[in-house]
C-alpha cells in the first residue's frame, strides 16, 4: 500500500526523448492506467518504475522515498508481464515461490504464502503442472500469483491480456479488478485497450508521445476531454471532429459554424480560440441522432450502415464532403443514399483549437 | 528428385559404411595377389585379446625370494609364459601393456594381443574425458562473456571464433612451433616470465606431455565454435525471463541458476554429443604434430585406423578399429541420450 510519485520524470534513448517530462500522482489503494496508441511511452515509463529501465532525469519516490537508484527487488514492487515471463521449466508452485525460494524464506511460511495466493486465484488445482500444460489464462494467473506472493506495495501491469484471445480477456480483466478490490494495493496497469482502461481504472493517464494529454477519472476523460487526442481515443467509434469557423465569443460561449451547419453555441472553456478563425468541433457518435432531412443541425447523405443488433453504426457524407459517425442505441434500416439530418445537443459536443498532430496520430 | 543427392549419400557414405563392417570380418590388405577370405571375428579377438597373468618371484633352495642388488625381487621373464608355453595356450602372442606388484609376493601383469591398440583406446577416452567437460565450461564462460551489449563486442566474437576458421591442420603446425622443445613460443615466453628459471621442455617429445599439450591446443582451436552454439542457447532465453528474475531479486549465481541453465538444457545435450564424437574422431593434431609418438603417449584410435588400413595396407585391420570406434561412440551417444532425456 502505497503512494507513488513521478516527478518530471525524463528517458532518453541516446539522443532519441521517449518520455519527456512526466508528472503523476497515485494516491495508496489507488487503480490507475496509462493508455496510449503504440510508441507513447505508457511500457517505458512503467519499466522506469520498476525500475528495469533508467530513469534519466526527475524524481521517482514511493511512499515518499526516492527510488531511482534502487534496484527492483528494492522497491516493493511486482510486475506481470505481457508475455507472462513465467519459468518454463518450474512447476506452477515452484514459480508462485520463485522469490521466496531465491530469497530463502522458511519452508512453511513460503508454502502458506504460495496457498493463499494459489487460493485467491483459485488455482489450487494446477499447482504441480508444468506451464507448457497451462492455457494462455492460466499461465498469466500464475505470473500474477508470484506477484502477490512478492506482497509488494505496488503491483505493475504490462498488458497483461493482450496475449488473451477476447473471451479471456474479459475474465481476467474482471479478475483483475476483483482483485484490486481485495488486495486494496496500488495497482499501475499498462494497456492501449481503452475498455480496459474505462473499466478497470480509478484514474487514467493518457500519454502520447512521453507526453501526458490527461490524467482523470474514466468519466473526466470521456465526458470532458482536455485535448482532440484525448477526445478523439476514447470511445468507440471514435468522436466525430468537424472543422468549423468561429463566428462569435462570449465570457463562456463561442458561436461556430461551417458550410453543412448552422451556427450553433457551445463552451469553448478558454481555449486558444479567435474569432474568426478555425476550430474543431467534436461530438461523440452516440450523441448525433436521426432527424427529418429538413431538421437538425447537419445534414447529408447516409453513405453506409453497419447494424450491430443493439446498436446502429450510420456513416454520414454530409453536404460539404465530410463524413461524420452517429451510433443510434437501436436498429434501424437506413437505405445508402438517403438524405438525413441530425441534431445534436450543444452541451455534449466539444470545442477544441485545431492541432493537426493530434488528430492523426489517434489509433 | 531427391534421386541425386540420395545416390551421393549412398556411394559415399553408408556404402563404406557396411563395407567397413563386412571388411572387418575378412583379411582384406589394400593390395595383395591372395584372394581375400572370411575369418570371422579374428580381425576383432586380434584388438580386444587380453590376458592376466600373476607371476610369483623367483626363489633360491630355501623358498627366500632372490633379491636384485637394490633390494626387488627378481621375477621370471615375461616370456617364458607368453612364448611356447603349453600351460598358458590362451596367453601365447600377447605382450605386457601394463603390471602391478601386490607386495612382495606377486606381479600381476595385464596382457593385451594389441599393446598399441589399447594405448590408442586409453589415449582416446582420457582425451574425451578430459576435453569434453573442460572445453563446454569454456565455452560456455566465453559465450556468457560476450552476450552482453558492449561496444566493441563483435570484434571479440570474431577473436574468439578466428581459431576455428582456420584449417586444424595450419594450426596443429603453428602449434608445433609453439610447442617446439629449443626455441618454441611457449618455452620461451615461461622462460621470460620467470626470468629465466624455466629452462624450456620439450612438450610434444616428452610422453609425459605430449598428449596435454594436444589436448590444451584442441581445446584452444574449437572452442569458439562451441562458444557460438552456446551464444545461440543464450538468445533464445526470453529477456522478460530475466527482467522477472531481477524483479524478484535473484543475484547473477541465482540467475544463471533458474533462468539461464534450464534455458540452455538442449543446447547442453546437443554441444556435449557434438563434442564428444568430435573427440573421438581426433586424428589430424596427431598426424600433423607427433605421429602417435612418443613412445605411443599420443595414439588415437582414429589414427590407428589410418594407419593400420593405409599405412600398413591392412584394410581389414583399419576396417576393424572403426567399427570398434562407430560402437564405442554409438554406445556413449545413447547413454548421454539417456541420461539427459526429458524427464515427464
Amino acid at each position: 500500500m502505497a503512494q507513488v510519485s513521478l516527478r518530471n520524470v525524463r528517458k532518453s534513448f541516446g539522443a532519441v526523448d521517449v518520455i519527456k517530462g512526466v508528472d503523476i500522482d497515485i494516491a495508496d489503494g489507488e487503480f490507475v492506467v496509462f493508455v496510449g496508441p503504440s510508441g507513447c511511452g505508457k511500457s517505458t515509463l512503467l519499466r522506469m518504475i520498476a525500475g528495469l529501465e533508467d530513469i534519466t532525469d526527475g524524481d521517482l519516490e514511493i511512499d515518499g522515498v526516492r527510488m531511482n537508484d534502487r534496484q527492483p527487488k528494492d522497491r516493493g514492487i511486482a510486475m506481470v508481464f505481457q508475455t507472462y515471463a513465467i519459468f518454463p521449466h518450474m512447476t506452477v508452485r515452484e514459480n508462485v515461490a520463485f522469490g521466496l525460494t531465491i530469497n530463502k524464506t522458511p519452508k512453511a511460511e513460503a508454502a502458506a504464502k504460495v496457498a493463499e495466493a494459489a487460493r485467491i486465484l483459485q488455482m489450487e488445482h494446477l499447482m504441480d503442472r508444468k506451464p507448457s500444460q497451462l492455457s494462455g489464462g492460466q499461465r498469466q494467473r500464475v505470473a500474477i500469483g508470484r506477484a502477490i506472493v512478492r506482497d509488494p506495495k505496488v503491483f505493475l501491469f504490462d498488458e497483461p491480456l493482450s496475449n488473451l484471445d477476447a473471451a479471456l480477456r474479459m475474465d481476467m480483466r474482471m479478475e483483475i479488478g476483483k482483485l484490486h478490490q481485495s488486495l486494496g494495493a496500488s495497482m499501475i496497469y499498462v494497456t492501449h485497450d481503452q475498455v480496459e482502461a474505462m473499466t478497470l481504472a480509478d484514474k487514467i493517464v493518457v500519454l502520447k508521445d512521453g507526453l501526458v494529454m490527461q490524467v482523470g477519472t474514466p468519466m473526466d476523460l470521456y465526458h470532458a476531454p482536455d485535448n482532440l487526442f484525448v477526445a478523439g481515443f476514447l470511445g468507440a467509434p471514435s468522436m466525430n471532429f468537424i472543422d468549423v469557423k468561429l463566428t462569435e465569443m462570449e465570457s463562456e460561449l463561442a458561436t461556430v459554424e461551417n458550410a453543412a451547419m448552422q451556427p450553433i453555441k457551445v463552451a469553448h472553456k478558454g481555449r486558444a480560440l479567435s474569432v474568426g478563425g478555425r476550430g474543431v468541433l467534436g461530438i461523440r457518435p452516440q450523441y448525433l441522432h436521426p432527424v427529418a432531412p429538413s431538421e437538425g443541425m447537419l445534414h447529408g447523405k447516409v453513405a453506409l450502415t453497419e447494424r450491430l443488433g443493439a446498436e446502429t453504426v450510420v456513416e454520414v457524407m454530409l453536404k460539404d464532403g465530410e463524413k461524420v459517425i452517429a451510433a443510434l442505441a437501436e436498429d434501424r434500416i437506413l437505405a445508402p443514399g438517403t438524405e438525413i439530418g441530425l441534431r445534436f445537443d450543444a452541451a455534449q459536443a466539444h470545442l477544441f483549437a485545431d492541432d493537426a498532430t493530434q488528430r492523426k496520430a489517434v489509433h | 528428385m531427391a534421386l541425386p543427392g540420395f545416390g551421393l549419400i549412398a556411394i559415399f557414405i553408408i556404402l563404406p559404411f557396411f563395407f567397413a563392417i563386412a571388411l572387418s570380418f575378412t583379411n582384406q590388405r589394400l593390395i595383395s595377389p591372395n584372394p581375400t577370405q572370411f575369418i570371422g571375428m579374428a580381425n576383432y579377438s586380434r584388438l580386444l585379446g587380453v590376458g592376466v597373468t600373476t607371476i610369483q618371484p623367483e626363489r633360491d633352495d630355501e623358498g627366500e625370494i632372490i633379491r636384485n642388488a637394490a633390494g626387488a625381487p627378481e621375477y621370471p621373464r615375461l616370456r617364458t609364459i607368453i612364448r611356447g608355453n603349453p600351460d598358458f595356450a590362451n596367453l601365447a602372442g600377447m605382450r605386457e601393456w601394463f603390471s602391478w606388484e601386490r607386495s612382495d609376493e606377486a606381479r600381476t601383469i595385464v596382457l593385451a594381443r594389441d599393446v598399441v591398440f589399447m594405448k590408442a583406446l586409453v589415449n582416446t577416452l582420457l582425451f574425451v574425458i578430459i576435453v569434453a567437460p573442460v572445453q563446454a565450461t569454456l565455452a560456455l564462460g566465453l559465450a556468457l562473456l560476450i552476450n552482453q551489449r558492449l561496444r566493441g563486442i563483435s570484434f571479440y566474437r570474431a577473436v574468439y571464433f578466428m581459431p576455428v576458421v582456420v584449417s586444424i591442420v595450419v594450426v596443429s603446425l603453428l602449434w608445433r612451433f609453439i610447442y617446439d622443445g629449443n626455441n618454441g613460443l611457449l618455452n620461451n615466453m615461461l622462460s621470460a616470465l620467470t626470468f629465466g628459471w624455466f629452462e624450456g621442455h620439450d612438450w610434444l617429445g616428452d610422453p609425459s606431455t605430449a598428449l596435454g599439450a594436444i589436448m590444451v591446443m584442441s581445446i584452444w582451436q574449437a572452442v569458439g565454435f562451441h562458444m557460438v552454439i552456446w551464444l545461440s542457447g543464450l538468445q533464445t532465453i526470453s529477456p522478460t525471463l530475466y527482467e522477472a528474475a531481477a524483479i524478484e531479486g535473484a543475484s547473477k549465481a541465482q540467475t544463471f541458476r533458474y533462468v539461464t541453465w534450464p534455458g540452455l538444457r538442449n543446447t547442453a545435450v546437443l554441444i556435449l554429443i557434438v563434442i564428444t564424437m568430435q573427440a573421438f574422431a581426433l586424428f589430424a593434431q596427431i598426424d600433423v604434430m607427433t605421429n602417435g609418438g612418443p613412445r605411443d603417449s599420443t595414439q588415437t584410435i582414429v589414427f590407428q585406423a589410418v594407419e593400420r588400413g593405409y599405412g600398413r595396407q591392412d584394410i581389414s585391420g583399419g576396417s576393424t578399429i572403426s567399427v570398434l570406434l562407430f560402437l564405442l561412440v554409438l554406445t556413449i551417444s545413447l547413454i548421454q541420450g539417456f541420461l539427459t532425456r526429458e524427464k515427464t
